[in-house]
Parts: structure tokens; sequence; C-alpha cells
């Protein structure tokens, strides 16, 4: 610790080049929060999808409807915790390009199955209580300045109301979540869907099936499509994680891409970084032969060398990850598209060992080679 | 002034020379500088190949009708009365007495994506027999046309390559429907290739649509006809439909994420930049610091201070140049023509298209390059002729 002064002053020995270093290691980290960032918004939640939680759509497709009449059965079904359909309404909120997901559900089992929606038991009540009642994300609200008890006139794309055109309801509530959860969803109630529209009536998207052990989800996914096999709607189930992942797979491999991006620039930073301190190193010969006469140890000279690259890769590296924590924290930028946008602490992590990885390894050689470096050729050097 | 030139040539033509002495750090700005190239022009060619995809499938003599209130195919609805009323509408070309227009089915068919093994959105078109003679650029380049009124289906070309047991021959289960692959069809690099086509009669059984389609395409009769056409629908009561240009259609398909793509495309390319560019201004420093002596001593003998400037940013433009060229050639031969599918969220369907690393994309990398070479030496270039010249002699 003792020496730390003296790391400092031969970091601002040439401040342009230090101050130059730090920024390109700086940027180099807030690269690196910010793909990391969206690769977890293309991995849509993956992360915290259910693994005790079912989902059971069309054989055919996500398109295909499925009979209500289903659920009785899912329900009485023996390892079932519990059952519900959701169903995708698709409409729209003044512009088509202000896109967020509409979720027809049943809501008092669908709060039970999804626990990590926060909701104030009032609000909840009040959901009941109005058939066109709906319970929209912060985030969501957020965004488009919404506070319960709001009117919201949603357009339907797919179903249309019986009379006029356009589909009314009221925000009974509003859920949270921890970060991570997607806080831009609007679920509404799946009767006034039902009452309401012109064709399809008795049709629901998809199931969702708790089961007591998810290490049964195999048998009870096949269970599940046994049973409705050779009906006019037959079903896949998979498990929500699953069902997660697929969706994710289906929108193209964006995590091995923003991996590729980030090896790029962090291996262009530490070539530039190590170039650099190599340079400085070298311009100090004579200093080093200066402290190995003064009776530095061979080892006290490595940690010097190394210390001084480490400390910068933490100062730049540091204000980096946290300038990319900070610009997270404001939100999803593109308004809607990427609804899961946080920086995960796992990432963190990782980011915080590459820039430890990054000043040893751009140190390594100019710090092996003062402290080899034999004093008469040192101050011969000068 | 001849003077003056004679010297920037003579000090640029030895730094240039000399930049093999200074390998490893020139090295370090040209690998920089292709590394920010490769990233820029590698996901906006992303973005290049998805946009010309969309583009390519939309014509602007073909109109395209749907339910008024639908954002998409895919949401849209119409029956069987509303399209015969369309057929009728003046403004679409005829042939005879057909209307050169095809009622359509748009849905999805859950197929393995071989890239993955899982399985992926891909989007069925149920089409009518005057299908072929609306999409004039269609042709089938293996097999054959499907018969009507069977199970049989054509396969476009990019959802051959993308999608498992989509080959001529092949017989595959879907729920309780078998469907046989005879055909393989291509539409000049539009995203119809994506898609598998059969009858739309058999499609509406299978999926339960009873006499109901989703779109109607039609062949315009001009393209000045399109007001007629569309204003003859829109003012009819019998219809509740919207017509738009398909070219309008599909360029407002892809907005949305060819808008998502090159946003993130810029901005982590316009990040890196800056990162190259502190790189580019460090390298340049170090090659400049290394030979302050050199510099003070040619200025000393009475070379003008611009043409040290004006060698050292030559430099810099040089090795950014180098860089710039390295990183479209690794850029152009690493992903030029990958191909890939993704998801087209407005329908949530598959679209395959190839990643394509046009000239343009060429040009503004190695424009880029080139920028971040002129800034990145234009500090040093300044410092290199503001030192004083016994403070530079004097220097190690």
């Amino acid at each position: 610790m003792k020496f730390l002064p003296l790391l400092w002053s031969s970091l601002w020995r040439k401040k342009i080049r230090t101050i130059f270093t730090l920024l390109s290691i700086f940027i180099a980290f807030l690269l690196f929060g910010l793909l990391m960032t969206i690769r977890g918004a293309f991995s849509f939640g993956v992360e915290i999808a259910g693994i005790d939680r079912l989902v059971l759509i069309h054989k055919v497709s996500l398109i295909m409807p499925l009979p209500v009449s289903y659920l009785a059965r899912l329900n009485t079904t023996e390892g079932v915790t519990m059952a519900t359909h959701n169903t995708w309404f698709g409409g729209v909120y003044q512009d088509p390009s202000n896109f967020f997901a509409q979720i027809a559900v049943e809501p008092e089992p669908f709060m039970k199955l999804y626990p990590e929606y926060k909701v104030p038991p009032e609000q909840m009540k009040a959901w009941l209580a109005d058939r066109q009642g709906v319970m929209v994300g912060v985030d969501l609200a957020q965004r488009f300045g919404w506070k319960v008890g709001d009117r919201i006139p949603i357009v339907g794309t797919i179903w249309q109301p019986k009379q006029g055109q356009v589909w009314e309801f009221n925000i009974a509530g509003l859920y949270d979540g921890e970060s991570g959860i997607d806080k831009t969803q609007f679920f509404f109630r799946y009767d006034y869907l039902d009452e309401n529209r012109q064709q399809g009536e008795g049709l629901v998207g998809w199931y969702i099936v708790k089961i007591g052990d998810p290490g049964a989800a195999q048998q009870m996914g096949a269970t599940f499509d046994g049973m409705f096999a050779n009906s006019s709607a037959e079903t896949k189930t998979t498990t929500e994680k699953g069902f997660v992942e697929g969706f994710a797979k289906q929108v193209g491999d964006i995590g091995a891409i923003m991996i590729a991006i980030t090896i790029a620039v962090l291996f262009t930073m530490i070539l530039v970084a190590a170039n650099t301190m190599a340079q400085s190193v070298r311009e100090r010969t004579s200093e080093v032969g200066v402290l190995k006469t003064l009776g530095f140890s061979n080892l006290s000279i490595l940690a010097l060398v190394l210390g001084e690259s480490v400390l910068i890769a933490v100062i730049g590296g540091g204000l980096g990850l946290l300038a990319a924590w900070a610009f997270v924290q404001q939100g999803d930028p593109t308004g809607g598209m990427l609804p899961i946008f946080v920086l995960p602490p796992r990432d963190v992590a990782i980011g915080a060992a590459l820039v430890v990885a990054l000043g040893l390894l751009a140190g390594v050689l100019p710090a092996m080679n003062a402290m080899n470096l034999k004093i008469t050729d040192a101050l011969r050097r000068a | 002034m001849f003077n003056w030139i004679g010297q920037t040539l003579a000090v640029t033509a030895l730094n240039l020379r000399t930049i093999p002495q200074r390998l490893g750090s020139s090295g370090v700005a040209i690998v920089g500088i292709a590394g920010v190239v490769i990233v820029l022009v590698s996901v906006l060619s992303i973005a290049a190949g998805f946009t010309a995809a969309m583009q390519n499938s939309g014509s602007p003599s073909r109109a395209i009708v749907m339910r008024s209130g639908a954002d998409s195919e895919m949401t849209s609805g119409l029956s069987g009365a509303e399209v015969d009323v369309i057929k009728q509408a003046p403004g679409l070309r005829r042939d005879g007495q057909t209307a050169v227009a095809s009622a359509e089915l748009y849905v999805i068919i859950d197929i393995p994506k071989i890239s993955t093994n899982t399985s992926a959105n891909v989007p069925m078109r149920g089409v009518q027999q005057t299908a072929m003679a609306v999409r004039n650029e269609a042709s089938i380049i293996a097999g054959r046309m499907f018969e009507f009124g069977t199970n049989e289906i054509v396969v476009g070309r990019g959802a051959s390559g993308q999608f498992a047991g989509l080959t001529v021959g092949n017989e595959f289960k879907s729920g309780q429907d078998s469907w046989k692959v005879v055909g393989i069809f291509e539409t000049d690099g539009g995203v119809s290739e994506t898609e598998i086509w059969c009858d739309a009669r058999v499609l509406q059984g299978a999926y339960r649509r009873g006499n109901s389609y989703q779109t109607v395409l039609a062949q315009l009769d001009s393209s000045d006809s399109f007001t007629t056409f569309r204003d003859w629908l829109t003012a009819n009561p019998q219809v509740n439909v919207q017509v738009r240009r398909e070219a309008d259609y599909y360029a407002q398909q892809s907005r949305a994420l060819s808008g998502l793509i090159q946003g993130v495309g810029f901005g982590i390319a316009a990040l890196m930049g800056i990162g190259a560019v502190f790189g580019a201004i460090l390298t340049m420093y170090t090659a400049v610091s290394t030979r302050s002596r050199e510099i003070a001593t040619l200025r000393a003998l009475g070379f003008n201070t611009t043409s040290v400037v004006v060698s050292v940013l030559a430099e810099s433009l040089a090795l950014a140049a180098i860089g710039g060229a390295i990183g479209g050639a690794v850029a152009y031969l690493g992903f030029n023509g990958y191909q890939t599918s993704t998801m087209n969220f407005s329908t949530f369907s598959q679209v395959a298209f190839a990643f394509q690393v046009t000239p343009q994309l060429l040009v503004m990398g190695l424009i880029y390059a080139l920028l971040m070479g002129l800034i990145g030496g234009l500090f040093p270039a300044v410092r290199a002729a503001r030192l004083p010249i016994p403070t530079a002699l004097r220097e190690l």
C-alpha cells in the first residue's frame, strides 16, 4: 500500500497517454455491459421462466386456437397443481408502432400461477370486480403515462368487438416485479373478450399448467399430449423455459453474435492497452535501474509494474461498467421492443473479472522485462 | 510553395517508409480500426440483407387487400363474399373474364429449424390458381407446381434450406394432416421464399377456416389504377377493407426489425469507433513520441511545421486505410451471403434472408476508418509540431 503514491505519480507521468488509455478501457467495458444487456434482452427472460410450469400449444402451430373445454380435463389430471389459459389479443393502441403484448387471462388462477407479478390486494379486488379491468405492468404504464382508473381504447386486429371497432379497458391495477421480470404486459379478462368478440367463442390461445413435481415435466407433457391425441386440436407440451428458449432461438442467435463482438472489442483493447503499457515501461528503463539500485527486489518491481496496469484497468473498466449500469437503469431505449432490459449481476461479475484479467495481461510482458533487467544494462541505456 | 510541397512529400515519404520499423504499434492501430470496421459492416449487413429481402417482395404494380384494422396478413380476415366483391373491383388486371387476383390464407406451421433443431413458425400460404400469374417473378426451380385439390405443397428456396424435411419428394405430418413436397420455387429473393404454398381450399379445411380468406393479392391494370381500385373498395359498403400497395406493405413490415438492427449496429459501431479513435491517438502519439528527436531534427534543419503535421496525418490515414480495407475484406469474406432466418415480429413468422455486404457498406466502413485515422492523427500531429525544438532534441 505504501507504494500507491509511487504508482499514482508514475500513472500521471504522461497525462494524455494515461487519459486515453483510461478512456479506451472505459469504452470497452461500457460496450461489454451494453452488449450483455442486449444479449439478455433477446433471450426474453428465459432465466426467470418457471420450470414447474408447462405450456400447451396447438400441435400444428401457435396461432391455432384450443378449445376452452381442455381446462377442466387438465385441472382434474393427477399431478396438476393448477391450470389456466391465455389468449393473444394483438391489438393496436393509437399507432401500430406502440407495440406491447396484450393477453386475455383468467385473473385469479393466472395471478396464482405467476406469483412473481406483485399486485396490491385492493387492486386485485378491483380487477375481479370490473369486467373491463386490466392489470398493466409498471414499465408499460410509465411508457404511456397511464395511472389506475384510466380508460384505454384498443383496436382489435385479430378479434373484432360485436359493437363498434374499439375495445375499451379500465386500468384496475399495476403489477410490479423484480428486475428481469417483463413489466410491459397488459393482462385483461378473458370473459370480457369471449362475450364480446364476433367470432371464436370458447377458443383460447394456449394453456399454462403448474405441476407438483418439476422432475416429472417430461412424463406430464406426454400425458397431456396423449389426452388430446387424435382430436381436432392436438397439443404440444413444453416447459415454459423450453418454450421461451424456442421463441428466442427463432429470432436467431443474437447471443452468439453479441459474444463475438465483445471478444473482438476486448481483444482490440487488450492489444492497445498492452502496447501502451509496454511503451511506458520501456521509457522508464533507467528509472527501473535506479529503483533496483536503491534495493527494490525483483518481485516488488514486478508488482509495481503489474499494479500500475491493473490500476488503469480497474479505474477505466470500473467506470465503464458503472456507466453501462447507469444507462441500463434508464430502461429500454427502443420504447418497448426489448421489454427485459437489465444488466444481470452475473455479467457484472464476469465484467469485473475481465477488468482484472485485462490489467494483468496488459502488464505481464513489460513487468517481466522490467523484473529481469540487469541494473548495469538499465542504467547504461539512458 | 513548391518548396513546401517538396518538404511535405519528403517527410511524408520518410514516415510511410519507416512504418515497418514501428510494426508493433502500427499493427495495433490497424487491428483496432479493422475490428471496428468488421463489426460495423457485418452488423449493418444483417439489416441490409433483411431489408433487401423485404423490398424484393413488394411490387408497386400489385395491391394487397386486408380487413381494415389488420396490421398484417396474419391478423386479417375476409369472407368468401368479400373476396368475390374485391375481385370485381375496377382497376385490377383481367385475363379475359377472370381477375388476375389471388385470395389467400396466411398461417403458421411448426417445423424444426435445421440450425437449432427446435421448432420454428414457418409461414404457410394457401393460394388460388391465379397465384403464379399474380406473382410474375415466381417460378418453380425444382420439381413441379402442386395439384390443386390435393395435399401437395411447393416450398420456397429459403424455407427449403432453413427448415427440416422440406425437400422434394418428402412427406411430413402436421397434426392430423400430412403434406407432400412436390416442388421448390423462387421469387427473386423475396420473403415469399421462406413460405410454403398450397391450395387455399385445402388449407381452409386443415385450419378450420370455413370459406374465409385473409388477403387478396391483385395485379393492377396499371400502376396508376391503384387509386381507382382503392377508392372503389373503401367506398363500397359491402366490404370493410384497407388497400395498400404491396411494396408499401412490406416496407412497413420490415421497418421495426431493420430499425432495431440498424440502431444497435450504429450504436455499437459508434462506441467502438470512439474506442478505436483513442487507440489510434495512442498509437500515433507513441509513434510521434518515439521520434520526437527525429522530428525536432527535421525542424531544426528548417523543415516546415505544417509539413510535419501533414506527414503525421498521412501516416495515420495510411494505417486507417489499411485497417479499413482489411476490416471490409474480412466482413465481406466472412459474412456476405451468409444464410440465416429470423422472426418477423409483425407476423411472428420466420423470414429467411442472406447477409448482404453491399458496396455502399464497404465504402461507408472505409470512410469511417479514415475518419478515425484523421481524428486519431490530429492531436499527436499538432503536438509534434508544437514541441519546442530544444526540449525535443533533449528528449530520450
